[in-house]
């Protein structure tokens, strides 16, 4: 009896509701804005390029605007831009896409290589667009240059043609000066040291792949501490992280073995793969270090975070300890932990330092003249950068 | 022939990853990114040789009963039960054995590693900072006003001096320019090494990571 009664006194409340809604829809809005009817300023600056990217195949072009002033500033009432393209001298436009407002941006990748476009922008606030802009005619093209990087080309190429020079210079007996380098000095020390307690040499070649070029500027050096261990007859434990790189010390040690007439004293067991995990590589190194306590530790190549784990368990073992990386983060933790360090460019220069091979020497000798000139072309961009800020010269240069 | 043709293909591969650094052509652009791939597969399918290093070591030294033998028995073990797990029930797999084994057994055994990295900061730290020589002073000096400078500490205790010598300015200042100096210098001599180093492998005038130089 009640649920019947609230049915119905519900029923009813809603039936005399009912007219008093649709008289609230259908009374005028008296606060609605009138229509816009003012279209929106036009964009400006046009200009439609072929895109070149690194996998160019001419079906890119990037269209690019300044905004209207009406987006973001004026009426402010931008929503969107329209773009159109047209193949015939700009008639017969096809709508392309839109862009957000705000944006200045557009990237056609439809483009047919070798067809002439025409583009047009024209910003619109939701009712109306402004005067259609257009740019053009632009052709897309597969390019066989990155003019971006031709900077990048001749400055290589002045430095190619220096290391090939004093190369040349070095074959024909030029006497190259090569400043000491005490890091590349004490690696034979610190041979000569383990040879005396009878104890191993470790070298660890970093944890880069081999595709990474300190491992194999590592593996240069591999070669001449094999040598040396294998004159000495001091047994060598090269510890890898990856299965690439220990084939390739296997090769690198077992060749230098054979080149000092002493095959018989290669131990394959000796070059070992550990693991590909970080920590459990540091993990496992650190092992070896407390358990078959080489006297002479190497550590040259590409290290991140385990080079402090490695380098102060060898320093907590008493070990004279040779460090060398690029890896700029790495180096202070090395530089604390290791009797010597070779910082950045020295890593790559060991190998020539230590063989003294006049082809090597002058790649060494063409690095440096290129620091000489970088240096120089530093600091006349700096000259020429104030210069400009006083004076505007540099843009006068050039429009003269 | 042994050298020399390893020393060829060095060449040509390295001229066309140059040339498709500066060429943006599709073509070049396709051949390299499959080259790449490539080496990725090479590299991959390499952890066969490391596996097979891997039980050889340990099985002579087991085998010989050198010392640490034991140490052997457990990785060979411990090795056979990550394959016996992950060959027939998969690897990734959420809730498998092996998933299971290496997100409760292996990472925590690296976070492990990971974390002693602090206690040798502190170790090495407290060596370098220690009063030797002059430069030593000045690396104790810089360290100090750069930590204190990075934490609510060091502004707290500077925020009644002048701006220009608060120690989050100071800080900012020693990264901004000596730091920055040193390292960018570090990273030019580096770049350059690099390239020299890239130009003596393409030439074929280093060829001792091919394992000697003859």
């Amino acid at each position: 009896m009640t649920m019947k009664l609230t049915a119905h006194l519900t029923l009813a409340v809603l039936f005399l509701a009912a007219p008093c809604a649709f008289a609230q829809d259908a009374a005028p809005d008296t606060t609605a804005l009138p229509l816009d009817t003012v279209p929106p300023g036009s964009v400006s600056g046009l200009t439609a390029v072929d895109y070149v990217d690194n996998s160019d195949e001419g079906d890119r072009i990037e269209i690019s605007w300044q905004a209207s002033p009406d987006d973001g500033a004026g009426e402010g009432d931008v929503v969107s831009y329209q773009l159109w393209r047209s193949e015939n001298a700009g008639a017969d436009w096809d709508s392309l896409g839109v862009a957000g407002a705000g944006q200045t941006r557009y990237l056609d990748e439809t483009a047919t290589p070798g067809t002439e476009y025409h583009y047009g922008v024209a910003a619109y606030d939701g009712t109306s667009y402004s005067e259609r802009v257009s740019a053009g005619p632009v052709v897309g093209r597969a390019n066989l240059f990155q003019m971006t990087r031709l900077a990048v080309l001749v400055l290589m190429l002045v430095f190619f043609g220096m290391v090939l020079t004093f190369t040349k210079l070095a074959e024909r007996g030029a006497d190259l000066f090569v400043r000491r380098i005490p890091g590349l000095n004490a690696i034979e020390e610190a041979v000569g040291r383990a040879t005396e307690m009878g104890r191993p040499v470790l070298y660890v070649p970093g944890i880069g792949e081999i595709d990474n070029i300190m491992t194999i500027a590592s593996l240069t050096i591999l070669s001449h501490v094999a040598k040396i261990t294998a004159r000495y007859e001091t047994p060598l434990i090269v510890p890898t992280a990856r299965a690439v790189v220990m084939s390739a010390a296997e090769e690198v040690v077992k060749e230098a073995y054979a080149e000092e007439g002493k095959p018989d004293s290669y131990n394959p067991d000796n070059i070992r793969y550990l693991s590909d995990a970080q920590f459990a590589f540091a993990g496992a190194v650190n092992g070896i270090m407390l358990r078959e306590k080489p006297a002479a530790n190497l550590y040259l190549g590409a290290f991140w975070a385990e080079s402090l784990l490695l380098a102060e368990t060898g320093f907590e073992a008493g070990a004279i300890q040779v460090a060398g990386t690029a890896m700029v983060s790495q180096l202070p933790f090395f530089v604390t932990a290791c009797d010597f360090t070779l910082m950045g460019e020295e890593l790559y220069a060991a190998s020539a330092y230590l063989s003294r091979e006049p082809k090597l020497l002058g790649g060494l000798k063409g690095s440096d003249w290129m620091k000489v000139l970088s240096i120089a072309l530093m600091a006349l961009g700096v000259i020429l950068y104030y210069v400009n800020q006083e004076s505007g010269f540099v843009a006068w240069f050039f429009t003269q | 022939m042994r050298r020399e043709i390893p020393l060829a293909i060095t060449f040509l591969i390295g001229i066309f990853m140059l040339v498709d650094f500066f060429v943006p052509h599709h073509a070049v652009s396709t051949s390299a990114e499959e080259m790449k791939q490539w080496g990725t597969i090479v590299i991959a399918a390499s952890i066969l040789l490391g596996v097979g290093n891997l039980i050889r070591v340990h099985f002579h030294k087991i085998r010989r009963r050198r010392e640490g033998w034991g140490y052997s028995i457990v990785t060979l073990a411990i090795m056979a039960v990550m394959f016996a797990f992950g060959g027939p029930w998969g690897t990734v797999e959420e809730g498998s054995a092996f998933n299971w084994m290496f997100l409760n057994m292996q990472v925590p055994l690296q976070s492990t590693m990971f974390s002693l990295l602090a206690f040798f900061i502190a170790s090495a730290a407290y060596r370098a900072f220690r009063l030797r020589s002059a430069e030593a002073s000045l690396l104790l000096i810089a360290a100090i006003i750069v930590m204190l400078g990075r934490v609510p500490l060091g502004q707290y205790l500077t925020r009644s001096w002048p701006q220009a010598i608060q120690l989050p300015t100071l800080t900012e200042a020693i990264m901004a320019y000596p730091n920055m100096a040193a390292f960018r210098g570090i990273l030019m001599g580096a770049a350059l090494g690099v390239m020299a180093m890239g130009l003596r492998i393409i030439l074929g005038i280093e060829r001792s990571y091919l394992g000697g130089e003859k």
